[in-house]
């Protein structure tokens, strides 16, 4: 977005002097940081990142081990440019920091915060104290009191909410069943990145019949880690049990990294159900690669609802892997691409059960440069009976120079199976800006009302606050655009 | 107040279409604008709305004695400009409740915020006024509309943003008898002291519902005769050949 213009590098916030891997003896396998470690791994990824991270987390061995498998993996791996943007090229992994620690000060003050970022928070209602920490002026956001109420009243129930550190360490009998299981490691190269690098993002467990009533988010919990660029999510809800979770918020994330690469799981057991919401807005300098799949088995029901908007390329196709009979999956997805942003976006529905369904409806919006990309996959084998499948992806252009492509795979075996596919490319017309402004609407004001109009239906499904929220990014988007 | 037309010249692209017309229209005063089609009045009231097609060569046009042509379409809206469009744009996804309450927002000042239930108890009011249904309201602005329901919207945004001047391109173009009246009889309701209209079109027919101040006929781009309703009636019996053969022999 044309009003949060950051530089593409900012200054390192520690020098390399300042590593504290360096010069230490691997081969001694004793690891002591307790002060230092406030500090970070430094930039680039070796085995040396990997000792680093696990032992300041002071993690169990198989975790360590699955960390250095995931490096190696990694490294095997090529960047999927055969089939995707050749941009990928372009992201130097050599000068990547992979792991901050809490302690970590950024060396950024409020009065370097460009002005435009500053209105940006004012016109979003960004409370005061949470501007600094997404400014990057501050690295810690003490939210611990509306945090602690949330995790408080959850875990009377019997529901575990904790990061990732905590899960593996406190939980394992619990997380590692599934952890690394929905996608595995070496499901592309970015999962493989991020199972060697991972810190911070949410864990849960919801046990059975369990039906949480409000919705559990990350923006609760904001600080340093989850906020992270390898953030791991691993959410299970056990039989008959329900749970929404909420990821993201509006605000612009201003991060200081140019690489974010998450990994999310999901696990819905027989008849549970699970939606998860994700609502990102990224500084345009951000590559967003992200892996997100679920595992539904009987009667389960997974529900993405995704919202791309900013960084200057996101990956990322939620997924839901059919695996018990008449488990349901759907995928619902906005995509806003502006100047110099590629919005690679979609959906893979995995049938594996007979009368499974899915449901795709993606929504993308080009404007000027802005290039938006949908990519599906619906697989359903021929030995399936009384499989459906619904797909809809619908394109708006703004602008005669933006772009937009489809690539829908839809294999379908048998005909025992249904599967409908619909798909418009439309446009803003000048004609239609006209009418508005005729009206009293500036430029501005009149393409947001499009846009707002173009995803109308999508964004009821959204929780009232972020719909609102969703519909004032897009306004200032908007108004950015027409400059 | 009044808007004042003055020798105006507008081009789209290189051809020019009007050729120097000259019209001034006070509040509370009904024109009506008749001429056969390719005359420019479409293009007359575009250009005066600031379409970013039609080119102003030269002329002026002033709204309470000040140019608006270096304004922009929004801000000649928020100086009293309407226009009823001939083919109104759909707008999928935005109600008319909320197209409108962000047009009536854009009309008021600067940190003045629209109240909702005001806005409403307003809306609802001037629909009871014009006979539409509050239903309307739910769906998309003018998208699936029929003839009829499109020309009825654009009276209904009349009502509400309350201009001082409305030019009403071809109101009457696709409407059954049943429609022309109903429109008809929604301008007329709007008809005031406080508003100036200029109805363009192509027949007479409109003008037996909406009877005008005064008549003008348009023919290549400019105004060739006025007069009051009786011209429109004089046109109807004669055709508009009956022009073209008096500007002959003029």
């Amino acid at each position: 977005m044309s009003q949060i213009a950051l530089p593409d590098t900012l200054p390192p916030a520690t020098e390399a002097t300042d590593n504290p891997v360096a010069g230490i003896d691997q081969s001694s396998g004793n690891f002591s940081y307790d002060v230092k470690y406030a500090l970070d791994a430094g930039t680039g990824l070796s085995d040396h990142t990997i000792d680093y991270i696990s032992s300041v987390k002071k993690e169990a061995p198989w975790i360590k081990e699955f960390r250095m498998n995931a490096l190696q993996q990694f490294r095997a791996k090529p960047l999927p440019t055969s089939w995707a943007t050749k941009d990928l090229e372009n992201i130097n992994f050599d000068k990547i920091r992979y792991y901050l620690a809490s302690g970590q000060k950024p060396k950024r003050t409020w009065e370097e915060v460009p002005d435009d970022i500053k209105r940006t928070f004012e016109r979003l209602g960004v409370p005061e104290q949470e501007r600094k920490f997404l400014a990057g002026v501050e690295a810690q956001f003490d939210s611990e009191a509306a945090y602690s109420n949330i995790k408080e009243a959850v875990s009377k129930q019997g529901v575990i909410f904790v990061n990732s550190t905590e899960a593996l360490r406190e939980h394992p009998e619990i997380f590692r069943k599934w952890f690394g299981k929905v996608i595995p490691t070496g499901d592309n190269k970015f999962s493989a990145l991020n199972s060697a690098v991972f810190s911070g993002g949410s864990f849960i467990y919801v046990p059975p019949g369990v039906k949480v009533s409000h919705p559990l988010q990350a923006y609760f919990r904001i600080n340093a880690e989850n906020f992270g660029q390898f953030e791991r999510t691993l959410i299970i809800v056990d039989e008959g049990a329900e749970v929404t979770y909420m990821e993201g918020c509006t605000a612009p994330k201003f991060s200081t990294s140019t690489l974010h690469s998450a990994v999310v799981e999901l696990v819905a057991m027989k008849g549970a159900k699970i939606q998860y919401i994700t609502v990102q807005n990224w500084a345009p300098n951000v590559f967003n690669l992200v892996t997100k799949r679920g595992l539904a088995h009987e009667e389960a029901e997974i529900k993405w609802i995704d919202c791309n908007i900013g960084s200057r390329l996101t990956m990322k196709y939620p997924g839901v892997v059919l695996k018990g009979r008449k488990a349901r999956g759907e995928v619902i997805s906005i995509a806003l691409a502006n100047d110099g942003q590629h919005q690679d976006t979609g959906a893979k529905m995995i049938h594996a059960a007979d009368e499974t369904t899915s449901n795709i409806v993606a929504k993308s919006i080009s404007v000027g440069q802005g290039r938006s990309t949908y990519r599906g996959v619906v697989h359903i084998p021929k030995r399936l009976k009384g499989c459906k499948n619904n797909t809809e992806c619908d394109a708006l252009l703004i602008n005669t120079n933006s772009r937009t492509d489809t690539y829908p795979a839809i294999t379908v075996r048998g005909a025992a199976n249904r599967v409908q596919h619909e798909a418009s490319v439309s446009k803003v017309s000048e004609e239609q800006i006209f009418y508005m402004r005729q009206r009293g609407l500036t430029e501005g004001q009149a393409m947001s009302l499009s846009v707002n109009g173009f995803i109308n239906d999508l964004a009821r499904q959204f929780p009232m606050e972020y719909s609102v929220e969703l519909k004032r990014l897009i306004d200032l988007e908007m108004e950015g655009s027409v400059g | 107040m009044q808007l004042e037309i003055n020798n105006l010249h507008v081009a789209i692209g290189e051809k020019e279409i009007v050729k120097g017309l000259t019209l001034t229209i006070r509040q509370g005063e009904v024109h009506a604008l008749m001429g056969p089609n390719g005359t420019g009045k479409s293009t007359l009231s575009k250009a005066i709305a600031g379409h970013p097609d039609y080119t102003v060569t030269s002329g002026q046009v002033l709204l309470d004695g000040k140019s608006i042509l270096e304004m922009e379409p929004d801000e000649r809206s928020r100086a009293g400009l309407f226009l009823a469009f001939q083919y109104p744009s759909e707008i999928p996804g935005v109600s008319i409740a909320n197209f409108l309450r962000a047009a009536v927002q854009a009309h008021m000042g600067e940190g003045e915020e629209l109240e909702a239930t005001a806005y409403y108890k307003r809306l609802y009011h001037k629909m009871d006024l014009l006979k539409i249904d509050r239903k309307f309201t739910a769906r998309s602005v003018n998208e699936g509309f029929s003839g009829g329901e499109k020309k009825r919207c654009e009276i209904l945004q009349m009502a509400m943003l309350e201009p001082k001047f409305a030019l009403m391109d071809e109101t009457d173009s696709g409407l059954d008898i049943d429609a022309l009246k109903v429109v008809s009889e929604g301008v007329n309701q709007l008809r005031g002291p406080g508003l100036g209209i200029l109805l363009i079109t192509h027949y007479q027919r409109l003008l037996n519902y909406i009877v005008p101040d005064y008549v003008h006929v348009m023919w290549d781009g400019r105004i060739v005769k006025s007069g009051d309703k009786s011209l429109a009636h004089e046109l109807e019996a004669k055709g508009y050949d009956w022009v073209k053969t008096e500007l002959a022999t003029a």
